[in-house]
């Protein structure tokens, strides 16, 4: 049986382990097994729904202590669940929660792990998995030794499978161990769309020249819908906050659309962002090394390509 | 206070990456290596940090990596480590790794243990998560601040919507991302006093791999950009929908 942890924030279900439950359910095809989740915490969503994204089986522990994330504690229980429930394989996804907890529950379980997945398993000779390695410069294909495996697989690195089911529901039975850690404070940051789970994404460089400028950035990911993202020395000037840098250093992303503004397109730039499916380049110098790593380019001035190309978005939405 | 950091040798951030045997083994020729940027600029310097507040603080550096990762050791201790342990293995399997770390945590009674989130190059992120289990200690992911008072740990970690600040007893794990530190560079004085700071080998504890590396691939090159006139931005979002049908 493949069992997916299914990760919240907030009491609500994470687009990732959507992902990574589309991800099991394939793994389970392949092997013709069951495939099952297990959710943790007092979330809010509607668990039969998982079905709609492959899970036959919701295995739930509704305890409002599991809200937040305590490694020692849920990598326990994942541990014990994986081993009451037999699964052979166990798949989270590669995002803040499951890259924390996903190695100690390998090590609970004597499984080999391959984090930042990227592909389905090759059964032809063994068990291989493919991950990015070299901070998105390279894969490797990893092969797991062990009887039970466990997989931690990137985000919009598979995409989300749509099944015509209604996931049945149980409860689990398992000891919560005592917290090893304590919260005293959250802290939220503005900004809707988080940088990771983003299908779009509008980056600037130090071509913008000054925080002063992002207005017309951020206009133009408004008209997208359209997360913001930008390059390492932007964050380092506190132009935009740190969370956004992408990059080698940074967090690498994946969207199907990266449009790169006043960006030069450094190795460890394009590290972060080259597993994008489409990336536009907008740049007034037409050597500047991110042309050779884009599908389209605009060889210009940001200050005037910008706003039109806002203004073209908002047209072609108008006419829709 | 005993703070132990985990430091990795990792190609620099600006090297080609190729590969050589079949797509076997990384093309070595040419590559700069480096602590792995996470290690130094915010584990080790967070370190330092630390005990330049409380100046009874030992750090200890540990690495698992062959002779080959003793210029790298050298430059942390540069930068303010005490004393160095390398643990005489070459293992790329991250539980083998960690089975050795968790040796040297176990036998040296440390507080605290420090990572960087992830090494540049296999980008596996599991060394910090992997020792929790071994050793049964509390685990810190992705932190960009660290406090101590006594015996308690105060730690801000990244969540999905936004940060969270912890507090965990010591012994404590805890991964180390931007914002934790300044990255530094090392003074004269600390190069030449890194010369004579004990970096001691010890050999590896029997551990199986778990997993092995059978290839590498390169990503395909992209067939080149198109270019479009920056007057024309219709026929780009035409392009966006149409052909590349991401909008
Ligand atoms: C160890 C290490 C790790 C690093 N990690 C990262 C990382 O994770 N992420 C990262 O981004 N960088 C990283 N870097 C830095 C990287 O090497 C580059 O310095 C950085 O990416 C450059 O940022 P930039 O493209 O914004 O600025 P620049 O290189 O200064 O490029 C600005 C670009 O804007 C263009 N421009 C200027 N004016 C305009 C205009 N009016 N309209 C349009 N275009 C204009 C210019 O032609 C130029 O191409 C790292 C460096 C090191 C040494």
């Amino acid at each position: 049986m493949v069992l997916v942890y299914i990760d919240q924030a907030d009491q609500q279900i994470k687009k990732a382990s959507l992902e990574a439950l589309s991800y099991g359910a394939a793994i389970a095809k392949q092997l013709g097994c069951a495939t099952e989740a297990l959710v943790f915490g007092t979330v809010k969503d509607n668990l039969a729904d998982l079905g709609k994204n492959g899970a036959q089986k919701v295995h739930q522990l509704k305890n409002e202590t599991l809200n937040s994330m305590d490694v020692k504690v849920h990598s326990n229980l994942v541990a014990a669940a994986a081993k009451q429930l037999n699964a052979n394989i166990v798949v989270f996804a590669h995002n803040l929660n499951g890259r924390a907890i996903a190695p100690a529950v390998a090590v609970k379980l004597d499984a080999g792990i391959v984090t930042g997945a990227c592909s389905l398993p090759n059964m032809q000779n063994g068990f291989e998995v493919t991950k990015t390695v070299f901070s998105g410069k390279a894969f490797a294909n990893i092969k797991i030794e062990t009887a039970i495996k466990v997989i931690a697989i990137n985000q919009n690195s598979f995409g989300l499978v749509a099944y015509d089911n209604a996931a049945s529901i149980e409860a689990i039975n398992l000891v919560i161990p005592p917290a090893s850690i304590k919260i005293t404070k959250v802290e939220k940051i503005e900004g809707d769309i988080p940088l990771t789970e983003a299908n779009l994404v509008v980056s600037g460089g130090r071509g913008l020249k000054g925080p002063e400028n992002w207005g017309i950035l951020l206009d133009l990911a408004k008209a997208l819908g359209a997360a913001t993202a930008c390059s390492r020395p932007v964050s380092d000037a506190d132009w935009r906050p740190h969370h956004e840098h992408v990059g080698q250093t940074g967090i690498q992303i994946a969207p199907n659309l990266y449009i790169a503004i006043g960006i030069s397109g450094a190795i460890q730039h394009l590290a972060g962002v080259n597993r994008s499916k489409t990336i536009v380049v907008i740049n007034k110098d037409p050597e500047a090394p991110f042309f050779k790593a884009a599908d389209y380019g605009v060889v210009g001035d940001a200050f005037d390509v910008v706003p039109r190309l806002t203004a073209a978005i908002e047209k072609a939405k108008a006419a829709n | 206070m005993k703070i132990l950091v985990c430091i990795s040798k990792t190609p620099d951030t600006t090297a080609k990456i190729a590969f050589i045997e079949g797509n076997t083994k990384l093309d070595e020729s040419g590559i700069q290596w480096i602590i792995n940027p996470y290690d130094e600029w915010y584990a080790l310097v967070r370190a330092i940090e630390l005990k330049e507040k409380d100046p009874a603080t030992l750090i200890h550096l540990v690495t698992v990596g062959g002779v080959d990762t003793e210029p790298i050791i050298r430059k942390a201790l540069a930068l303010g480590g005490d004393e160095a342990i390398r643990i005489d293995s070459t293992s790329h399997d991250s539980f083998t790794i960690a089975n050795q770390i968790a040796a040297v945590a176990k036998e040296g009674a440390y507080d605290l243990i420090l990572t960087g989130k992830e090494t540049i190059d296999y980008n596996s992120a599991c060394i910090g998560s992997m020792l929790s289990a071994l050793l049964d200690l509390p685990f810190i992911s992705l932190a960009d601040h660290l406090e101590l008072n006594e015996k308690v740990a105060t730690v801000k970690r990244e969540i999905e919507s936004g940060e969270e600040t912890c507090e965990a007893n010591l012994p404590l794990i805890v991964s180390c991302q931007k914002g934790m530190a300044e990255q530094r560079i090392p003074n004269m004085r600390g190069i030449m006093a890194a010369r004579t700071k004990p970096l001691k080998v010890v050999a590896p504890v029997a551990s199986a791999a778990t997993t092995s590396i059978s290839a590498f691939d390169l990503p395909p090159a992209k067939s080149g950009v198109k270019l479009i006139d920056p007057e024309q931005m219709d026929e780009l979002v035409k392009l966006l929908k149409e052909e590349a049908k991401v909008i």
